[in-house]
């Protein structure tokens, strides 16, 4: 039976809704100690002095380490990602501050003591003189002339300075409409349910350093921890099986696991560490938070002809682990998204500020450059007269161009952007809504109907691409089959799912090859001990790589099952067909042989072909020949209440096309995540700092989080148009939600507004912003 | 009081009578989990917004993190891990795997319990009511979209719902 495309239950489920996971709080080891760390409550202070004594001497207290105290034992935290040609400062993150603090959350002192609540006690024994020294908080006072710089060795404030492609002056000149625009993507705090959380157990007698993480990528923490911690490689464990969610926050690699390994390796006893949630906020990274200039050129009967696009984007105060990679490459070379724009340039500064650091947030810089397309497609057809479905349909890349070039040199693999996009308007009723929109209005009502017809680049991807791109990895993935004398069979790769529900969804690409029950595959992931190599799980890639790696390693295994097979039936190996898991003679079905059979063989080796090794296993490393794109169209209704500011989704239709899926509903969930994600972006959630650099919305309470009761039931579906150029088809779903929800709800806000000349609404679309547009769009008139 | 002063409670855990000398300090959440090695309740923010803590005493949903292990003398408290015991899943477990409600995890046992308690005052919910009832919780992975319908097809709305289509 077919499992590909089968809605399958999660074999995660049974564990997870009876409270027994294994996520890294719940490790629990004798001995063990508690960790807390001291953060700096101002944005950027020169440190005079620290004093410690009576923190050291208070009960419970067993260590207490400032920046001067781990010297040569922990070292810097390294960036990861260094885009060429950008003249970047690479400024490493100390994992305790010594002479300087740069933003509100950067650590200080590291406590270790015999239970949470002693060492965190401790932190307010602790008395640490600051000299104060002027904070900068946004990006284009950081880049003022004059401004207090971040770092001495990076002027101007400028981390970094990336550009791709050309648009002559010419284009512009000579445009028939030029429509120029400023967007701001607002900071973003990640928040997965669990927050960061670390514990290390060190074997003096071996060397050997376990820590348990919560990492999306544990072989880069454990590559990046090996140098910063000085502990060779293959003497590290790094272990993540549950993770409670990342969203691109779980990438980095922060000094707080370091200094927890630091503590048990010099302490001799294992030591637990769990942020906060306001540390979560203060000290974990940020997303987004970018300032976009755009241009467009197009002509009057809507054709769109060339893009140029400006990024200052806020790094925060260090350059975290892969974040010089989302404002440049993830972001800036899908700024024309869908459509076949003839030209486009994209220029990138990354800014320090005296902020935490940003890094990739979910969809990481392809959110960004959805956004600042599908607005300004919108604008442009509102400035030429026309719908803005037309102007879509006008422009989207047609189905007979696959693959297709884009202007900023990607080749985008295949797709049918059109079908998406009448799907989505046939199943809201496009016509009927514009319809119903000029009689309501009539009536005082405002609804919007707002599109996004989004493109994204996922999969990562080449390694010779990230090597090109700068990133310090490989961006293939691993896999190994084993399969056990019974038959029964273990998978072992290299993502690292945290709620993406690859346990699942690998069994069934394993157990769909091998026609066996899902039931009889184990799939392991999130421990270095047990897997060769990986590189995780970030970018939509684990079931377009992973998952390639592990249908390569399955043929490989059913190919050499297959010599051993024809070997037993005693016909020639090409003569042997496999399917639902038995091999076959072809014309001859009663010379066969079970999968169980001929592992069994293949173990025993009484009868093995001549020069054929025993046991059954194979292992691929999948190099993907390109990105994959996956695409889609939602469209989301809205209704604002002109006289409250507040905006009500009425309905949310998304169609997305990822490929070949795997576990549609699986897939689906992925996309409902997104699609909240995105809204909370648009709508809620934004952090928002003092002009002191001190973070005002720091905890739960102060930063809105997408709720149940705001929304409809989603309608969702998908087209399928599979990868050309891996193994299962596949594309990847877990950010296509959050990449095209945002705009199709900001085009949906702004289309209802547009009695009240509205243009254009900062996000998040608090009621007052809503108000003051409504007020200055009456005044414009 | 100073934080090593120790209480003595007495309290019922998923059935079974627990006895305990704990720091006054303690919160519930601590308590079911390091003392107790109850780890399937989570701590998601430990100021009683997310709700991923909420266990049941008396019957009644309860942010664990924000209540003293102290309160509780002679309470009955009751777990994620106490729904199914040892035996089989509860119908709103089994509605949470079938309708694909969890992803993560993490945020699951607040949502099992606030939902259990919500069905018993309410059995027949409407959508927007479970809507309403669930806005208490935080869930970053799902959307919601398939906790709302696994709550549903617990109550038994769902099939209803498909009866009266058909």
């Amino acid at each position: 039976m077919p499992l590909i495309g089968v809605p399958h239950k999660r074999v995660e489920d049974p564990r997870l809704i009876t409270g027994r996971g294994r996520y890294t709080d719940d490790v629990r080891l004798p001995g063990m100690l508690h960790a807390a760390i001291l953060r700096s409550p101002r944005a950027h202070a020169r440190i005079e002095a620290i004093d410690v004594a009576a923190a050291r001497s208070a009960a419970g207290v067993v260590a207490v380490y400032t920046g001067r105290d781990i010297a040569g034992k922990v070292g810097p935290i390294p960036t990861a990602w260094l885009p060429p040609d950008s003249d970047i400062k690479a400024t490493a993150h100390p994992a305790l501050a010594t002479d300087t603090v740069r933003y509100a959350g950067d650590g200080v002192a590291l406590v270790v003591a015999e239970s949470a609540a002693a060492a965190r006690d401790a932190l307010d024994l602790i008395r640490v003189s600051y000299e104060p020294l002027p904070a900068v908080v946004e990006q284009a006072d950081a880049m003022r002339e004059g401004a207090p710089l971040v770092h001495a060795d990076a002027p101007g404030n400028i981390a970094f300075h990336w550009k791709a492609g050309q648009v002559s002056d010419a284009v512009f000149s000579g445009a028939e409409v030029v429509v120029r625009h400023t967007f701001r993507q607002q900071r973003l705090i990640p928040n997965p349910m669990e927050p960061r959380a670390a514990v290390a157990q060190y074997d003096r007698a071996t060397g050997d350093l376990t820590l348990w993480a919560t990492s999306q990528n544990p072989h880069i923490h454990r590559v990046l921890l090996s140098g910063v911690l000085g502990i060779p490689e293959h003497r590290l464990r790094v272990v993540s099986v549950d993770v409670g969610g990342g969203f691109g926050a779980k990438i980095a690699c922060y000094p707080d696991e370091a200094l927890t390994a630091f503590a048990a390796m010099s302490l001799g006893r294992p030591v637990k560490w769990t942020e906060t949630r306001t540390e979560h906020f203060l000290a974990t990274t940020h997303g987004r938070d970018m300032v976009i200039d755009v241009e467009l050129a197009g002509r009057r009967e809507g054709t769109l002809e060339a893009i140029r696009v400006r990024n200052i984007a806020n790094m925060g105060a260090y350059l975290s682990t892969a974040a010089p990679g989302v404002p440049t490459i993830l972001f800036g070379l899908i700024v024309t998204g869908a459509y076949t724009f003839e030209h486009a340039a994209v220029d990138v500064y990354g800014i320090f500020t005296n902020t935490t650091p940003t890094d990739a947030y979910r969809g990481a810089g392809r959110p960004e450059a959805t956004y600042l397309v599908e607005r300004m497609v919108d604008l442009f057809a509102r400035e030429i007269g026309m719908d803005p479905i037309e102007v879509r349909r006008k422009n989207l890349v047609r189905p007979e161009a696959f693959p297709y070039p884009s202007a900023l040199g990607l080749s985008y693999d295949s797709g049918n952007y059109q079908r998406a996009l009448e799907q989505a308007l046939a199943t809201v009723d496009y016509l009927g809504l514009r319809r119903e929109q000029a009689a309501l209005r009539g009536h005082g009502r405002y609804i919007g109907i707002g599109c996004s017809s989004y493109v994204e680049i996922s999969g990562l991807g080449p390694s010779e691409v990230a090597g090109a791109v700068g990133f310090q990895g490989g961006l293939w993935e691993s896999a190994n089959i084993r399969v056990h004398p019974s038959g029964k069979v273990t998978v072992f790769t290299g993502g690292s799912p945290h709620g993406q529900g690859e346990e699942t969804t690998f069994a069934q690409i394993v157990a769909d090859r091998f026609g066996i029950p899902i039931a009889d595959v184990e799939v392991v992931h999130g421990d270095t001990a047990r897997i060769a190599m990986g590189w995780g799980t970030y970018g939509s890639r684990t079931t377009a790589v992973g998952g390639s790696a592990i249908a390569v390693a399955a043929d490989r295994v059913i190919d050499k099952g297959r010599k051993i097979a024809a070997h037993m039936l005693e016909a020639a190996e090409d003569d042997v067909e496999f399917a639902q898991g038995t091999y076959q003679v072809r014309g001859a079905p009663e010379r066969s042989e079970t999968f169980q059979a001929v592992t069994l063989q293949a173990y025993l080796a009484w009868n093995l072909p001549e020069g054929l090794e025993p046991s059954l296993e194979a292992a691929a490393y999948y190099n993907p020949s390109n990105f994959t794109f996956p695409f889609g169209t939602h469209v989301a209704v809205v209704e604002v209440d002109p006289e409250t500011g507040d905006v009500k989704l009425l309905r949310y239709v998304a169609v997305d096309d990822c490929g070949t899926v795997i576990n549609p509903m699986i897939a689906e969930g992925q996309v409902h995540g997104g699609i909240v994600q995105g809204i909370g972006q648009a709508l809620w959630e934004g952090a928002i700092y003092s002009a002191e650099g001190q973070l005002l919305t720091g905890s739960l309470l102060d930063y809105p989080m997408p709720k149940a009761r705001f929304f409809p039931t989603f309608e969702t579906a998908f087209t399928e148009t599979p990868a050309p150029h891996n193994p299962l088809g596949a594309k990847g779903i877990g950010e296509t939600g959050t990449i095209a929800a945002t705009p199709a709800i900001i085009n949906a806000v702004v289309d209802a507004l547009q009695p009240f000349g509205v243009g254009d609404l900062a996000m998040p679309l608090w009621p007052e912003r809503v108000l003051q547009a409504i007020e200055a769009g009456r005044d414009g008139r | 009081m100073e934080p090593q002063d120790r209480v003595r409670v007495q309290l019922t855990v998923n059935g079974s009578e627990v006895s305990r000398l704990v720091e006054a300090r303690r919160t519930l959440a601590d308590f079911l989990r390091d003392d107790l090695g109850l780890r399937g309740t989570h701590t998601g923010c430990e100021q009683g917004v997310c709700g991923a803590c909420t266990v049941l005493v008396d019957g009644v949903a309860m942010r664990s993190c924000l209540t003293f292990a102290a309160q509780l003398d002679g309470a009955a408290v009751q777990t994620v891990e106490g729904l199914a015991g040892d035996g089989d899943l509860t119908p709103l477990q089994e509605a949470f795997r079938r309708r694909h409600a969890l992803q993560c995890g993490y945020c699951t046992p607040g949502f099992l319990m606030t939902a259990t308690e919500f069905l018993r005052e309410n059995p027949s919910p409407s959508e927007q009511e479970i809507r309403t009832a669930l806005s208490g919780q935080i869930c970053r992975c799902t959307g919601y979209e398939n906790i709302v319908q696994a709550v549903r097809e617990a109550a038994g709305t769902l099939q209803a719902d498909q009866r009266r289509q058909a």
